[in-house]
């Protein structure tokens, strides 16, 4: 028996006696120019189709950064309350690109102090962004809360979560100081335990494995080292 | 009781005054305006077929039978075909007026509904076919489940439809923002922050939704793109799949109908 049962004919063309058949050539011509056709077709359709998915996903891989800006005098900000203040977070497109940022000054007796590349923040500034969905959230100082008007979420002094449906605490902004003006630099994200993140988008929670089902960005990371 | 059935008379024939000759084929020139034009449109038609041998599929697509006991329930279907070409060519003449820049969307949206001619019209019908398109596209979906017309050989139309309910969910978020007042802009955050919720591909999904980590200067242009280009050339494409598979398939008839008898196994009643 044959090894290979299934192998009727030979492969080589000139056994199989068609016409013109080289010397140990195995793909008939009629077999080459359908492989050759669809290739240039495939060729072709690919010259166009990658570069327009790579322009359509590129943005995914393009790093976005914010710069520093200038929110105001050192003695506008207190400790024990919140200053709204507004930031731009994408140039050129006018109201849309901006957002409410609340600063105030860092409270040794309720915050745990920043990481030690991080020692020179003397101000804290909280994001207005819900961490459920998006909506931007107010500062009730009656309530010492923030307050989103979409869903109901609610958020303690700090920021941390104290009701409604925002998965992780609202995110947050580094701060420096420069001849005595604060500046707001690039956000973070923070854990219950207000541990830092590289920003990550509302509804992503940070505890747990929640770090890993919704893993850091290429378009945006936190700052590796701290710029006094 | 069989029903009794009486004799008909015979039809009288027409009196020959009301009786047109046929004209014989060369027999001279069309004699008047009417008859002139009729040849006209005929040599046309002709003229066309000759080339292409459409009149074999448009007899095909238009003349079918359907089942008895087709009803209203059946046009469903062309109801929300009509709601879409409203959608598409009222889309195509706000399209004239739309500026997708963040800067000028408002604007442009606004000047269409208070200043351009019958603009309020054209773009209520684009506003409010959207709705009655999505209602349609479900009473057409709870039509086809409940009278049981998924089931086989009609399995993938039912998928095709599942995919054009997508792609018309598509066009609902995308249609959503373009206006760029508070609600499209919120809504729009809203709906970009449900698709990050999915896990591992979530960030990204929404980094591509939004091109980039935060509602930048080209979000709104990507969504008029996907808006206008990508899902309606999908939808229409997918709609042709769909009615060729209705034409080739046939309808169903509605539960309620017992398939006949066979007349030659009827018991005969004396």
């Amino acid at each position: 028996m044959p090894a290979d049962r299934h192998q009727t004919k030979s492969k080589y063309t000139s056994d199989r006696n068609i016409p013109g058949a080289y010397d140990g050539e195995t793909v008939t011509r009629r077999r080459f120019m359908t492989l050759s056709a669809h290739g240039a077709g495939a060729v072709a359709a690919s010259a166009f189709l990658l570069p327009a998915v790579g322009f359509a996903v590129g943005p995914i891989f393009e790093e976005h950064k914010l710069g520093w800006q200038d929110v105001g005098a050192e003695d506008e900000f207190v400790q024990n309350t919140y200053v709204p203040k507004t930031i731009t977070i994408v140039d050129g497109i006018g109201e849309a690109g901006k957002s409410t940022v609340y600063v105030r000054k860092r409270d040794p007796q309720i915050d745990a102090p920043p990481p030690k590349e991080f020692d020179y923040e003397q101000y804290v500034a909280i994001s207005t962004r819900c961490m459920h969905l998006g909506c931007p959230v107010r500062y009730v100082d009656a309530a010492q809360r923030f307050i989103c008007p979409c869903h109901g979420g609610v958020y303690d002094f700090q920021g941390k979560v104290s009701g409604g449906p925002p998965v992780r605490p609202l995110d947050r902004f580094y701060t420096r100081t420069r001849n005595g003006r604060v500046q707001i630099g690039p956000r973070y994200s923070v854990n219950q335990e207000l541990k830092r993140f590289s920003p990550r988008d509302p509804g992503e929670p940070l505890d747990g494995v929640g770090q890993y089902l919704y893993p850091s960005r290429p378009s945006v990371r936190k700052l590796s080292h701290g710029q006094p | 009781m069989p029903k009794l059935k009486l004799p008909k008379p015979p039809v009288p024939p027409l009196p020959k005054q009301l009786n047109p000759r046929p004209r014989r084929p060369g027999g001279g020139p069309p004699e008047t305006p009417v008859d002139m034009a009729k040849e006209a449109g005929i040599s046309v038609v002709g003229w066309v077929d000759e080339r292409t041998s459409l009149t074999g599929p448009a007899r095909w697509l238009m003349f079918r039978k359907v089942p008895r006991g087709t009803n209203w329930f059946y046009t469903l279907g062309s109801a929300t075909l009509f709601a879409f070409l409203n959608q598409a060519v009222t889309g195509v003449f706000l399209a004239m007026y739309y500026d997708p820049s963040p800067t000028h969307a408002y604007e442009s949206a606004r000047y269409i509904t208070n200043e351009a001619f019958l603009g309020e019209f054209v773009r209520g019908m684009h506003k409010w076919g959207s709705s009655v398109m999505v209602i349609l596209v479900f009473l057409h979906m709870g039509r086809t489940f409940f009278f049981g017309a998924y089931k086989y050989p009609r399995e993938l139309n039912w998928i095709i439809g599942v995919v054009l309910l997508i792609l018309t969910m598509t066009m609902s978020f995308t249609g959503y923002l373009l206006p760029f007042d508070q609600r499209s802009y919120w809504a729009t955050i809203v709906g970009v922050n449900i698709n990050g919720t999915g896990p591992l591909v979530g960030p990204y999904l929404s980094d591509f939704l939004r091109a980039g980590p935060e509602f930048g200067a080209t979000t709104l242009s990507r969504f008029y793109a996907i808006h206008m280009l990508l899902v309606p050339g999908a939808i229409a494409a997918l709609i042709g799949a769909h009615l060729y598979l209705v034409t080739k398939l046939g309808t169903t008839a509605p539960p309620w109908l017992k398939a006949e008898e066979q007349s030659e196994l009827r018991e005969e009643v004396a």
